[in-house]
């Protein structure tokens, strides 16, 4: 069984390159481009892991965090919180909610970012 | 909701710490100031009167009539104050929100470059990757410029989160040299670092002060004479840390092209590049020592340099031990 992603990004470019990347590694992206859909698609398809963008359309990441952590069958799913606010009350704030890694984007290069991935996976 | 307004404008602390202005250049406080100054000059206008002018209606009116013309000049200029540190505080704001919403498309670049170079999607020529690797080099000095234009709209909002915490700042400085290391090599630099032992911690941001250290390390080497045919000069830069009554001394010193005398005052303004400098290296954004200041400020320091062109730099700071 494949392992499920779901990005959650309004960026599109991101999606596209993520959903290369994700499916060569042997993984199944599932994509969406709004905190919406987000939420519907994590209780929906319940995936192995979250990459989460803060900065989102409709709800935004951090009531999307909020929400996952919240519900019971969805607390437990790791998140992996990717974005490019970087204010230390902002980190501080969303590691509390439960996010498990936080990277700012401008930060980390793609191989580290997959890394990350891998290794919430376990 | 008009109570409300006149209530917010007398909290003179908070309108103050929104322009993150000193309290001597903030207008709210200006205004203050002003008040008082019209109230006793006022009642020493009337006192003075009083004494030399028989007529009381007379007294009066001087009193009143030279009230009025201060409390108009006044007024005049706590308005300039304001507008001028309005427009301070719009401009910060405003690069604040470019350099975020630049942000986004840079990552986006730098990924999709990186994707490019990794050989996923198709394996790439070696002149191919000679050109991506342009591409990437320029996007990274976008990304850097980026992040320094936002720390330095944070400091002049006087929004840059410090995270004191203890440390040992020799393990920081011996991380900063290994970060530097390869481009060192390429540079034809030695670095040596001796520290003096036993230091004690200090109470500080490793992250930022990591940064200045950096900071200070890269121009170090970077800044290095052109080649001479003939001449084979060893490049040097020698970090020292030492304790000094209540301070940790660190200063570096290079063998580089040194500073001009003319330019020296400049050294730590804004945007400003050394003459001699941009004949050797037109990039960098003339903003690194600005932050450095700033910073080293922030965390209770001193910092400095001497430098002689054509020999080199030192530049030194401290930082207060344990507090």
């Amino acid at each position: 069984m494949k392992k499920k992603i779901l990005f959650i990004e309004d960026e599109s470019v991101l999606q596209k390159t993520f959903g290369e990347i994700l499916e060569q590694e042997g993984y199944e992206m599932i994509s969406a481009l709004d905190g919406e859909i987000g939420l519907r698609l994590v209780k929906e398809k319940s995936p192995d892991l979250i990459l989460l963008d803060l900065i989102l359309p409709k709800v935004n990441g951090f009531s999307v965090l909020k929400k996952i952590k919240e519900d019971k069958e969805t607390k437990d799913i790791p998140v992996i919180v990717l974005t490019n606010l970087e204010g230390l009350e902002d980190i501080d704030k969303v590691l509390k909610m439960g996010a498990t890694t936080y990277l700012v984007k401008a930060n980390y290069s793609l191989e580290e970012v997959m890394a990350k991935i891998k290794k919430a996976l376990g | 909701m008009v109570f409300k307004e006149v209530l917010e404008q007398l909290n003179v602390h908070a309108q103050c710490k929104k322009y993150g202005l000193s309290l001597w250049q903030c207008p709210q406080f200006l205004f203050l100031v002003m008040g008082i100054i019209i109230i006793i000059s006022t009642l020493l206008i009337y006192a003075i009167g009083r004494r030399y002018i028989d007529n009381p209606q007379m007294v009066a009116l001087v009193v009143l009539s030279i009230t009025t013309i201060l409390f108009i000049i006044a007024a005049i200029i706590t308005r300039s104050f304001e507008r001028l540190a309005e427009a301070s505080r719009m401009k910060s704001e405003f690069v604040s929100i470019v350099s975020h919403q630049l942000r986004s498309p840079i990552s986006n670049l730098k990924w999709t470059i990186e994707f490019l170079m990794s050989g996923r999607i198709s394996s790439v020529t070696g002149k191919q990757l000679e050109y991506l690797k342009i591409l990437k080099e320029n996007s990274d000095r976008m990304g850097e410029l980026v992040s320094d234009l936002l720390t330095v709209s944070r400091i002049e909002q006087g929004k840059l989160p410090l995270k004191k915490r203890k440390i040992y700042f020799e393990e920081l400085v011996s991380e900063a040299i290994r970060g530097l290391e390869i481009f060192a090599r390429a540079s034809n630099v030695e670095i040596k670092f001796t520290p003096e032992k036993n230091l004690p911690q200090i109470f500080s941001d490793p992250s930022q002060l990591k940064l200045i250290v950096g900071n200070l390390l890269d121009n170090a080497i970077r800044y290095i004479p052109g080649k001479k045919p003939g001449v084979k000069r060893k490049n040097r830069v020698t970090i020292t840390l030492k304790q000094e009554n209540n301070n940790l001394r660190f200063e570096v010193k290079d063998t580089g092209v040194g500073i001009p005398e003319s330019d020296q005052k400049y050294v730590f303004q804004k945007f400003f590049r050394s003459s001699n400098v941009m004949r050797h290296q037109t990039e960098g954004s003339g903003l690194g020592l600005y932050i450095v200041k700033s910073i080293i400020k922030k965390l209770g320091g001193k910092i400095n340099f001497s430098s002689q062109e054509g020999i080199g730099s030192t530049f030194w700071f401290t930082l207060p031990i344990l507090k």
